[in-house]
């Protein structure tokens, strides 16, 4: 995905927390992905409104360094797997 | 004590069904309405699971929809942060049923097709079934759940498999599981009838193929290859006692929803453990873990890591002893016997349809 995709959660998929393995998780239809921090912080700004730059603008800013490419891989990656939709 | 944390419960909430697929992955002898347990078995189940640590719940039988408890097991289970299924033939599912499920916090419900083609649907279902079914993906679809189709595939549908997936596209589905037939339960009884050809698998990898391209990013399909057309076995659910558990519906526990068929094995209930303990610590969760109860070929295999020597049901039925390679194996030395089932085709064919013992068949 480039930066100026505006990436939305599939409609199927829902961000929780496990409290049993402590950690952030997507989840969808028979399935479920465990997240690190990083991939919540991403995940919790995907919105089907901001494109990639802006989310990773957020970011940047947060963790002082830019992420922009990071962003796109992570979220190249779940809509590879169809978890992430390019709208 | 096990470190592996079960991801998925299939809750059969029931055997009873007004379908009787002859490939139903039920047992041959089913339970009956008065060998059920009860909601709040269910409820305490469903928290059990979660603290132990399951995030999917597949609401399940049978049809799930013939409990009259099904919303209150469905809030319950969203309380606790499941991702539920409703795994369901559409039957039953009336406009309010589905608000009352919608209500309690139910996302995903998955409706099961048997065809495009009405008559033949309907004689696979045993039973007028086909516009009950649309209506049940109409209110599916206006109340907005997360819809997924399932369709069993065996001989009888194969070669429509493009017309199927594109039905399921034109009802709505935002996912398609397309799950070739596999034989245990009454699938196994039916096999010769089921069974496709080879021809018929190869000309539907390449429909399935080109459609998953082609829906891409509108419907998800989920195609994966019979096994008995491949060369080495499925790891069922990840590993024995994994990943995946099942409770059947009067509450014994099991490691996968063919694994009564293990005759040697015997199921611990949640009538009178905790499914910690079960899960933990029961004989039957334990029979298979790991891989000291493997025999050669698998023992020395060093793709034991990677398919776990294959599905346990299978090697029962078929080679007599659960510690037996999956003959699905090309290295089993029992591979003759899928080989021989691959050639078998009933001219006609003639299903032995899923009924409870003493049933009348509707067909």
């Amino acid at each position: 995905m480039n930066a100026d995709a505006v990436p939305s959660l599939w409609r199927l998929a829902r961000l929780d927390f496990d409290p049993v393995r402590a950690r952030p998780v997507l989840l969808y239809p028979e399935g479920a992905v465990l997240l690190n921090d990083t991939g919540k912080a991403i995940l919790e700004l995907v919105d089907g409104r901001r494109t990639i730059r802006e989310i990773a603008a957020v970011l940047s800013a947060r963790y002082q360094a830019d992420v922009t490419a990071d962003v796109s891989e992570y979220l190249s990656r779940l809509a590879e797997r169809e978890l992430i939709r390019d709208i | 004590m096990t470190s592996e944390r079960p991801t998925t419960l299939l809750a059969e909430l029931t055997h009873r069904c007004p379908l009787h697929c002859p490939y139903c992955s039920n047992p041959l002898e089913m339970v009956r309405a008065a060998g059920e347990i009860g909601t709040e078995d269910w409820k305490r189940v469903f928290t059990e699971a979660r603290a132990l640590g399951v995030l999917q719940l597949g609401l399940s039988g049978g049809e799930p929809l013939v409990r009259k408890d099904l919303e209150e097991l469905a809030a319950h289970a969203r309380g606790l942060g499941l991702y539920s299924t409703l795994v369901t033939s559409g039957l039953g599912l009336t406009r309010a049923r589905a608000e009352r499920l919608r209500d309690a916090g139910l996302e995903h419900v998955q409706i099961s097709i048997q065809d495009s083609d009405t008559e033949v649907a309907e004689r696979i279902a045993g039973v007028s079934s086909v516009k009950q079914k649309r209506a049940a993906v109409a209110i599916v679809r206006e109340l907005g759940f997360a819809f997924s189709i399932n369709v069993v595939l065996h001989r009888a549908n194969l070669d429509r498999l493009e017309a199927i997936i594109d039905l399921a596209a034109e009802l709505g589905a935002d996912r398609l599981e397309l799950a070739n037939t596999q034989y245990y339960g009454w699938a196994l009884e039916n096999r010769a009838s089921l069974m496709p050809t080879r021809a018929q698998v190869a000309r539907a990898q390449v429909v399935a193929e080109a459609a998953i391209a082609r829906y891409r990013g509108r419907m998800q399909i989920l195609f994966v290859l019979p096994d008995y057309f491949e060369r080495f076995p499925k790891p069922c659910y990840g590993g024995w006692g994994k990943l995946y558990l099942v409770v059947s519906p009067d509450g014994r526990v099991l490691p996968c929803h063919g694994a009564t068929q293990i005759t040697t094995l015997s199921f611990d209930n949640v009538r009178d453990r905790s499914l910690d303990w079960i899960w933990q610590e029961s004989s039957a969760f334990r029979a298979f873990r790991g891989d000291s109860w493997m025999r050669e070929p698998c023992r020395s295999c060093p793709r034991k890591v990677v398919d776990f020597g294959g599905c346990r049901c299978q090697a029962f039925a078929l080679t007599g002893a659960a510690e037996n390679t999956d003959p699905v194996c090309t290295l089993s030395p029992e591979r003759g016997t899928i080989d021989a089932a691959l050639e078998l085709h009933e001219e006609a064919a003639e299903y032995r349809y899923r009924t409870l013992a003493g049933e009348p068949r509707r067909v």
